[in-house]
């Protein structure tokens, strides 16, 4: 792994033979030896909850798998009589898996914030930020599919409305949805290629974390000041300080996922889900899970069907291309106040268009007040706060960060990460854009 | 790490309040019941349950299935006649009483004939309709129903079966026309409008149900001598309602308490471990 010496001694013959035919103790070892900043602090747990994450839904997912049946009769009932009265502890088994999802969405958001804030997407890291994207992207496909498994009337309508999407698209439309369909309509086929695909994308992902954890130990972890680390005595080993503190958070971050999974199991999810899905019987309010309401509201938003679809697709293609769109020098919105007020706008936009999301797109934002129709709906309507949401969304990835990294003046950078502790600074130039650390 | 809670708390909130609204859709508020079962330490009231199943089984399943439900699980621990004395519910002969009432659609093993035969305590509940469309013609064009998950599957859940059920719908507003073989209830989700003549500021909330008002005062005879008013019927019917879609929930609440407190526990050590190492750091 990148530079960082092995320090793995084997000490037993066995150590010794294995060692030189498959080094996988070795590997382990320089793992759980790996030098990380020693100023990491709670936002850089999320990594380490993910893993968690994941292992619960792959772990629980493959228990409700030998308890359901895809079939159109059988799926509500294997979900609804099966598992959530007969299997025992299915209720607990399917409760973690259902809110896992959200407890996953809610973990991954606050690590994508994280790696947004310190710059973590930017060189060297660009190819780690990329698979982290992908990550992404393959957690939503799959939670959207895992959300159509129980066949309640939200999984149908929701995969009918989610599915129609991909008709926008000319010439090829047609034949796409044919295909994700099995047919002409959601149905049976549909259901089952959706638990296939459902069962099979947990795997990519796992691949790719692990591909992204490579990715990461290549540079190394990159840190809340963005210096990088300049010496030895900047880092830790990860095992046992940053194995114990993970742990800790983990720990923490299960509290919340156990207050919902006994206390509020279906809180996060819809009632209509709970009736059997009826194609003859369209719920009154069409709603994704919430961790997609953002990107429903960017759709919705825009009265062209494929150009809001193409607007879909780019509010995540904003994520792939950040690290050539950020002109900075300076990594973290630590010394970037400018920057960094840009970007706490942008996370009240994304929430506004959450909440948008979740609304009747002709609905009132401010109760009671009527203003003018411009673009089919009121100005005072929830369309045009997602209207101006999404805006604001994309201009902040193409105009405000391409920009402000050549116009801004940040705030002077530490010299390294430990600069106030394990050095004194000579009053010397380091943070690239940045005058030097003065403090003394 | 406070903080780190605060947001967390925070997004969730956020979370609950980005709930669905209805435009166009109105409902009166919700009756609100304070229930046994309410709060992280509630629990099902058995006397409740086995009297709002005498009102399903005398009242609501003439129109009603409930399909998720087993007789045998009405003896499961924390159902209506659960009984310390049979952990296996299927022995339990309050529950195999009940199951004996009902006749069963079966194929005798003989003679391959379909026949009628009394239920035993493994068998579900049997439709009241012999399907969809049966039950669609018999009431109006609306299909009532299944119960099992009714709780669930509505906004505000038992309140909201308490209040559709204790409304008496005589009471339809003046210039409301209702249509033929509908009831007005204010609790229905819907909208009246097409149907109001009247300041439109002043449109009834609520919508039309297909369903008359179901229950009269001493519609059943309580067993346990509680007086059967409109009021206490639709209170332990809804009661047994909720029962019927979290059968779970006193197996979850006490599995929740032991997590918690382990969650606590080892959070504390873990908190304490991570002190203790990171002492070590030096700076």
């Amino acid at each position: 792994m990148s530079d960082h010496p092995s320090t793995y001694q084997p000490n037993t013959a066995i150590e010794r033979w294995l060692d030189t035919r498959l080094p996988i103790i070795r590997f382990g070892a320089d793992l759980m030896s790996f030098p990380t900043p020693r100023n990491l602090n709670y936002w850089y747990t999320f990594g380490g909850i993910l893993a968690f994450c994941l292992g619960v839904q792959i772990v629980t997912g493959i228990v409700l798998a030998m308890h359901y049946d895809p079939s159109g009769a059988g799926a509500f009932l294997s979900v609804q009589r099966g598992i959530m009265r007969d299997v025992n502890y299915g209720w607990l088994i399917r409760g973690l898996h259902a809110n896992g999802a959200s407890m996953f969405f809610l973990a991954v958001y606050i690590h994508i914030l994280r790696g947004l804030y310190y710059g973590s997407y930017k060189a060297p890291r660009e190819v780690l930020w990329l698979l982290g994207c992908v990550i992404y992207v393959l957690m939503m496909a799959t939670a959207f599919m895992g959300y159509v498994l129980p066949w309640g009337q939200m999984s149908f309508w929701g995969a009918k409305v989610i599915t129609s999407l991909f008709g926008a698209f000319p010439f090829i439309g047609k034949p796409l949805t044919a295909l994700l369909w099995g047919g002409f309509s959601v149905d049976e086929p549909t259901l089952n290629r959706f638990f296939s695909l459902h069962y099979l994308l947990p795997f990519a992902i796992a691949a790719v974390v692990a591909l992204h954890i490579w990715a990461l130990h290549v540079p190394g972890n990159a840190n809340p000041t963005g210096v990088e680390v300049k010496s030895k005595s900047d880092t830790l080993p990860f095992h046992p300080y940053y194995t114990v503190k993970d742990l800790f958070a983990i720990s923490v971050f299960m509290i919340l996922f156990a207050v919902f999974v006994f206390y509020m199991p279906e809180a996060l999810g819809k009632v209509d889900n709970q009736s059997m899905a009826d194609p003859l019987k369209t719920p009154a309010h069409i709603v994704p899970e919430w961790y997609l309401l953002p990107f429903y509201a960017i759709l919705r938003a825009i009265p062209d069907k494929l150009i809001g679809v193409l607007a879909l697709a780019g509010a995540l293609g904003m994520l792939f291309i950040l690290p050539w769109l950020d002109t900075s020098k300076v990594r973290s919105m630590r010394y970037r106040p400018q920057y960094r007020m840009f970007f706490f706008i942008w996370i009240v936009a994304c929430a506004a268009l959450g909440w948008c999301g979740a609304q009747e797109p002709d609905g009132q934002v401010i109760h009671g007040l009527t203003t003018f129709n411009l673009i089919d709906y009121d100005l005072n309507s929830v369309t045009w706060l997602s209207r101006i949401s999404s805006i604001y969304y994309f201009a902040y990835f193409l105009v405000i960060t391409p920009l402000l990294g050549l116009t801004e003046t940040p705030l002077p950078v530490p010299d390294s990460l430990y600069t106030p502790v394990l050095s004194h600074p000579a009053g010397v130039p380091s943070g690239a854009a940045a005058a030097p650390e003065t403090k003394g | 790490m406070l903080r780190k809670i605060l947001a967390a708390a925070t997004f969730a909130g956020l979370v609950a309040v980005a709930g669905p609204s209805l435009a166009g859709s109105t409902q009166a508020p919700l009756k609100e019941v304070h229930w046994s079962f309410d709060g992280p330490f509630g629990k099902y009231d058995q006397a409740q349950l086995q009297r709002g199943f005498k009102v399903y089984k005398e009242v609501c399943s003439a129109c009603h299935s409930l399909n998720e439900i087993a007789f045998r699980n009405l003896g499961d621990p924390g159902g209506p006649f659960w009984n310390p004395k049979y952990k296996n519910s299927n022995d339990n002969p309050v529950v195999k009483a009940i199951a004996k009432d009902y006749q069963i659609a079966d194929i005798d093993s003989d003679s391959g004939d379909a026949i009628k035969r009394p239920g035993t305590s493994a068998d579900y509940f049997p439709s009241p309709f012999a399907n969809t469309a049966a039950a669609r013609s018999a009431n109006g064009g609306a299909v009532p129903p299944d119960m099992s998950l009714l709780a669930a599957a509505r906004e505000g859940g038992p309140d909201y079966i308490y209040s559709v059920v204790t409304g008496d719908g005589t009471d339809a507003p003046a210039g409301l026309t209702i249509p033929d073989g509908k009831y007005y209830d204010p609790w229905m989700p819907g909208d009246v409008s097409a149907y109001y003549k009247g300041d439109p500021a002043k449109t009834p909330v609520g919508g039309f149900i297909a369903m008359p008002p179901p229950l009269i005062a001493d519609r059943v005879t309580y067993d346990d001598g509680t007086k059967a008013t409109v009021e206490q019927e639709g209170k332990d019917v809804a009661a047994f309602l909720a029962w019927a879609s979290d059968p779970k929930m006193e197996e979850r609440k006490s599995l929740g308490l032991s997590v918690m407190i382990f969650l606590f526990v080892l959070t504390g050590i873990l908190y304490g471990s991570y002190r203790k190492i990171w002492s070590n750091a030096g700076h």
